[in-house]
């Protein structure tokens, strides 16, 4: 038979065989019989050796290309079948992915806390500090320091938290603002001072509007000519961004503090028409803080020369603030540790306040 | 405080509208609370007559009415027992809303007959029932009525009707002009300005602010008559300087005049009779409180004298009130009379039969008042003013113009005034600085305008010819002596600030701080900060709780009731179970923790990062982080998983250290401390034997128990203050990363020990074997069962080997494995398994 013949029939018989072939086992024998050592097609070439040039030149090329034929369909025909394979065993690989993923528990920050992260980050853009000081004060700091004058109704049982005097007829008390730490702060430093100090606050009051524990934040700025003008602006700045809102528009009036003279409140425009307030908008003004120029008498108490040196200072409630921001409606349920409360109101960790990337 | 319009236009010249007036006080610093037009409420009703009445078809007490009204003629239904023809009343039309039985006036049939309106009375238009007293007046004209009915006179007249108005007014005209009705402000006074207690005080400000022109109030000595025969003696003349006086003989008491009686009950005061609201109309009017007593209830002279423990009074309040001591008592020879400057006495007061007065106008001192106002609890318009300090140099006008206003309605004949005691000086004067105004409020103000702020509030500068702001000019000010405030330069500046205005004020920027930009947060608030966003990112909710807490449970934390602490209980405590300023936070998140499961919560995880105190001392305070869980089992469709128990309180712990650039294997485990955690579920981590960085686990059975919590409990809790400080050598720079160029090799090993040695001294023994090449060494099964033995356990560890340079031969391999179990048998007493 000539060779044309001999791969024609070869061709034609391990094709059909090829695509017969239902597993890999059967493809590999296939390959042995044809390409294998002993295979038809390799004994074949093996006699190109005893041809003629002439013979060899057409035999050759016919091997060979039925040899690449043969090889491809081979692997095409375990490509096909290993894909049958694994369809098969994926049809047996099913989930029903409506099931629920295991229970995580999912945290959250108090609104409280997250207010004061907001406020330091604003102020930490203005170049403050951030001043700690005893909940559990003495007079001096809370009160004397602060020019509270001797009788003052703040200094009285009725109104702050004493502790139990100690042997010496001294008591101490827990502060009822965050102005003593204002205080240590003058007096542990010399100007310029630049910062704010948030805190644990008390005062005997408990009623649908107060609650004997709160938080309050405090400012300080003393350097030599820093005055209302740079309060006005600092506040209004502060809190423009702190809001969050399109607009802000804030007002200065006259108030009284012991601890500052000229004193203030603030006041921002807000809408108390609708259930909630809102800030930025209506015919109304809300007090947020109270502020002015560090008293002389202060300066004097924290070792500071009143002729020589000036400040302002400002202080808010951070958890009316954060009522006003976040829309809670009550203060009370704020150290009620209740899980639906602070699921709903709270913070996700990883929203951390920052100027650039936005306070929430 | 509170106050009319008209009022104040006693004493300011003004052509302002209302807002424009409350914008100045907002301005000035009188915080307007309120301020309202009675009017306003009163829109609706207007004046109509009645033509005719005729009885209710279908009801006795009821008359149908035709009226002449503002919309013509309307049928009315009315209840009103005095509606008669030609009576002039108020109506109010289909559609209006009646303020005092708050409906909205629909047309629907009364008793069959459809009422197009309403005939009111004067509460229903929540106006004084029936000011102008006519109703009484004419009771003649309809009393047949209340006859048919079987009234009596009395009950009639407090059955009411409806308003009766003059006959001159005319229909249509608004019912609010005829009750001549003035506007109400109410405003916060601060505690600095008790010349803001009176209408004048008020004025003078506003007067200032430009809103019109103020006119003080000139008070013209009446001359008196005779010697009074009532004397006044000063025992204590700290507590009461000064003591004037007079006695009016012969008075005729009786209601004080129709338009002092509107300006009181305008403010909220109930008139009497003329000889008490004399004293509180001046009260209000010029801050001057006063006291009139019935001379003729006087025994014998007064004092003013401190207190004793034997002073016992009746006071007007109906109360007695005992043991005067530290307190300004007036006495006569029967004792005590009342207390100066809060409130007088029973015995000796006025009423509607005194013929002879004594008239009282002194000064007490500020403070002394206001202690005894606290400690007796009596609430009174002069205390209110004597304790915020009035003006001193008022006493004798106050008593001439309570004369001339006595005399005007009562007669009567004046004795001569006394004054007993010295009038104090007043406020010193100040040396006001020109230049601490651009100084403190960045605002440059004309010498000019600050003088003439100055004067119009009554103070008295010596300026300079050559007024300069130069730091040397000081403008020696004499002070008001209705300013007691006002002490020194800064007091001075926020006057001329507070006048000018605070919406003047410049806007200037606060400039950059001088240096470098600094970190501005300490390295403690940053662990705080880290602490609580780790712990929030796994699952756990942050809260605030009370800093006290109830001292039988602080005990439970700190070994006892014997290691309480006087110095850190609340003497004064807002609740008898928050006295105690708490050790821990454990106890407030336990308790917390059982509140929300007893609302249903099923998996609580809370936490807190706060202040606790071991003692008093500012350096005692200490911040912590503590976290507490209450976990239900966790029920999962594919199996449940392990509780959460001692050793994912750990996990979460070593988060937050490793958060915290801890590494946590820096840390000992010990055995707990205090008898709230679990004695063999809980554990400390330590620097050193001592010093306790940290605690974790299962809180103690009986700890919970008494807490009344329901356990387990598991918590944890991390003193940030106590970390040692994150190491900082070479700066921010990393060293070079060391990546190992050969696969690492792990090799596996079952070491069985008696149960008493701690898995964590296999690891770390075996680590030592070589610390070069063996990078982990990790527990990855405990095994106990008869095949190792009683009272022993097997533990598998996995020991990574991290060779470098070349790889490792089986020979070096076995090496190193053999001085790994040589190492841990020698130092722990283990076996291989077999």
């Amino acid at each position: 038979m000539a060779i044309d013949q001999q791969v024609s029939s070869i061709e034609a018989e391990a094709s059909s065989a090829i695509a017969a072939a239902s597993d890999e086992a059967a493809l590999e024998a296939i390959r042995v019989a044809e390409l294998g050592k002993k295979g038809r097609l390799s004994l074949l070439m093996r006699e190109l050796g005893g041809m003629t040039p002439e013979q060899r030149q057409s035999a050759g090329p016919a091997l060979n290309g039925l040899k690449d034929r043969l090889t491809a369909a081979i692997n095409a025909r375990k490509a096909d079948l290993e894909l049958a394979a694994l369809n098969k065993r994926l049809e047996t690989e099913r989930e029903d992915l409506s099931l629920p993923p295991r229970y995580e528990p999912i945290g959250a920050l108090h609104p409280v806390m997250q207010v004061f992260e907001e406020l330091a980050a604003i102020f930490a853009d203005m170049g403050f500090a951030v001043a700690e000081g005893p909940d559990i004060e003495d007079d001096f700091h809370n009160f004397t320091a602060l020019n509270f004058p001797a009788g003052h109704p703040a200094r009285e049982m009725h109104d702050t938290f004493f502790m139990k005097p100690a042997a010496d007829g001294s008591r101490k008390l827990l502060r009822t603002h965050t102005s003593p730490i204002q205080v240590r702060a003058m007096l542990s430093s010399k100007p310029p001072i630049r910062v704010i100090a948030p805190g644990r606050v008390y005062r005997k009051d408990w009623d649908a509007t107060h609650t004997p524990m709160f938080h309050q934040i405090e400012g300080l700025v003393i350097d030599d000519k820093v005055h209302m003008g740079h309060l006005k602006s600092c506040l209004t700045e502060a809190f423009s961004r702190f809001f969050e809102v399109p607009t802000t528009e804030s007002r200065f009036r006259p108030h009284f503090f012991p601890f500052t003279e000229p004193s203030a409140e603030m006041d921002i425009r807000c809408d108390r028409s609708g259930a909630e307030i809102k800030v930025g908008e209506g015919n109304d003004w809300l007090e947020i803080l109270g502020c002015g120029m560090v008293h002389p008498n202060v300066l004097r108490s924290c070792n500071i020369d009143p002729e020589q040196y000036q400040g302002f200072a400002f202080g808010l409630g951070v958890d009316r603030l954060a009522m006003l921001k976040y829309g809670m409606p009550d203060l009370r349920p704020y150290f009620e540790a209740d899980v639906e409360w602070i699921k709903h109101y709270g913070f996700k960790p990883w929203l951390l306040p920052t100027v650039t990337g936005g306070l929430s | 405080m509170k106050f009319t319009l008209p009022w104040l236009k006693d004493y300011l010249d003004t052509n302002a509208d209302l807002p424009a007036i409350l914008e100045a006080m907002t301005q000035a610093g009188l915080e307007v609370e309120d301020a309202h037009d009675p009017r306003d409420a009163l829109k609706q009703f207007t004046v109509c007559r009645i033509v005719s009445a005729a009885q209710h078809p279908n009801a006795d007490k009821l008359q149908v009415c035709q009226v002449e009204t503002v919309d013509g003629m309307k049928e009315i239904v009315c209840g009103g027992l005095n509606a008669r023809p030609g009576l002039v009343t108020a109506y109010a039309p289909i559609g209006a809303f009646i303020p005092g039985s708050g409906i909205t006036l629909v047309p629907k049939p009364v008793r069959g007959v459809v009422s197009n309106g309403m005939l009111c009375s004067g509460g229903e238009m929540q106006t004084d029932e029936d000011p102008f007293r006519l109703r009484i007046a004419r009771f003649d004209d309809w009393k047949f009525r209340a006859e048919a009915l079987g009234l009596s006179e009395e009950q009639a007249i407090a059955d009411g009707g409806i308003i009766e108005l003059p006959d001159t007014l005319k229909v249509g005209s608004p019912v609010a002009d005829a009750l001549a009705l003035d506007t109400e402000i109410d405003f916060e006074v601060t505690p600095n300005r008790p010349d803001w207690l009176g209408v004048v005080g008020i004025a003078r400000d506003l007067g200032a602010k430009g809103v019109g022109k103020f006119t003080a109030p000139e008070v013209k000595p009446v001359p008196g008559k005779f010697k009074s025969p009532v004397t006044v003696r000063i025992e204590d003349e700290t507590a009461c300087p000064v003591f004037a006086g007079r006695l009016i003989r012969g008075v005729k008491n009786g209601p004080s005049p129709e338009w002092m009686q509107k300006r009181l009950k305008a403010i909220g005061i109930n008139p009497k009779n003329m000889l008490i609201d004399v004293t509180n109309y001046i009260s209000f009017d010029r801050c001057r409180p006063l006291h009139v007593y019935d001379a003729k209830k006087l025994t014998g002279n007064i004092v003013a004298r401190l207190g004793t423990e034997e002073d016992s009074f009746v006071a007007l309040d109906g109360k007695t009130y005992s043991n005067l001591v530290e307190m300004c008592v007036i006495a006569d020879d029967s004792g005590a009379i009342g207390i100066g400057g809060v409130m007088g006495g029973e015995s000796t007061g006025c009423s509607i039969d005194t013929v002879d007065v004594f008239i009282e106008s002194a000064y007490f001192d500020a403070n002394r008042t206001a202690r005894t106002g606290r400690s007796t609890g009596i609430i009174s318009d002069a205390r209110f003013r004597n304790e915020r300090g009035i003006d001193p140099h008022s006493c004798v006008d106050g008593i001439e113009l309570a004369t001339k206003l006595i005399l005007e309605t009562c007669g009567g004949e004046p004795s001569e005034v006394i004054v007993a005691g010295k009038v104090p000086d007043g406020p010193a004067p100040v040396a006001f600085k020109p230049r601490d105004m651009k100084r403190l409020t960045g605002l440059d103000m004309p010498a000019k305008r600050m003088e003439q702020i100055l004067r119009s509030l009554g103070f008295e500068p010596v300026v300079p010819p050559k007024a300069q702001h130069d730091a040397q000019t000081i403008w020696a000010t004499k002070v008001p002596s209705w300013r007691p405030d006002v002490e020194g330069s800064a007091d001075i500046v926020e006057e001329l600030i507070r006048i000018e205005g605070y919406d003047k004020l410049p806007n200037e920027p606060l400039p950059a701080p001088e240096g470098p930009v600094r970190v501005v947060v300490t390295p403690l608030q940053n662990r705080v900060r880290t602490a609580r966003r780790v712990l929030a990112g796994r699952g756990f909710l942050e809260t605030v709780t009370w800093s006290f807490m109830f001292h039988d449970t602080a005990a439970l934390m700190i070994g006892g009731a014997n290691n309480l602490q006087a110095a850190l209980t609340v003497d004064n405590p807002i609740a008898s179970d928050l006295d105690y300023m708490r050790p821990s936070m454990l106890a407030n998140l336990a308790e917390a923790a059982q509140r929300n499961a007893d609302h249903g919560a099923d998996d609580v995880r809370l936490f807190e990062a706060g202040p606790v105190y071991p003692g008093d001392k500012p350096a005692d305070q200490r911040q912590m982080v503590a976290a507490v869980v209450k976990a239900s089992k966790a029920r999962d469709w594919q199996g449940a998983l392990a509780p959460y128990n001692a050793f994912s309180a750990k996990a979460d712990l070593f988060a937050i250290l490793t958060a915290l650039d801890q590494a946590p294997d820096r840390f000992q485990v010990g055995a707990p401390e205090g008898a709230h955690w679990h004695p063999g579920r809980s554990g400390t981590l330590r620097l050193g034997p001592k010093q306790i960085v940290a605690s974790f686990g299962e809180l103690h059975p009986a700890f919970l128990k008494a807490l009344r919590v329901d356990g387990p409990v598991l918590a944890i809790e991390l003193g940030l203050d106590a970390l040692p400080a994150a190491k900082t050598k070479g700066g921010k720079t990393r060293p070079v990363l060391d990546k190992a160029d050969q696969t690492p090799v792990k090799r596996d090993f079952a070491f069985v020990v008696e149960e008493k040695v701690p898995a964590a001294d296999i690891t770390r023994i075996a680590m030592k074997a070589d610390p070069k090449l063996i990078t982990s060494a990790r527990v990855f099964d405990v095994y106990r069962g008869a095949n190792v033995g009683e009272g022993k356990k097997s533990v598998a560890i996995e020991v990574t080997l991290q060779p470098r340079g070349a790889a490792m031969t089986d020979e070096q391999i076995e090496a190193t494995s053999s001085a790994i179990i040589k190492s841990v048998a020698k130092a722990t007493g283990a076996t291989l398994r077999g």
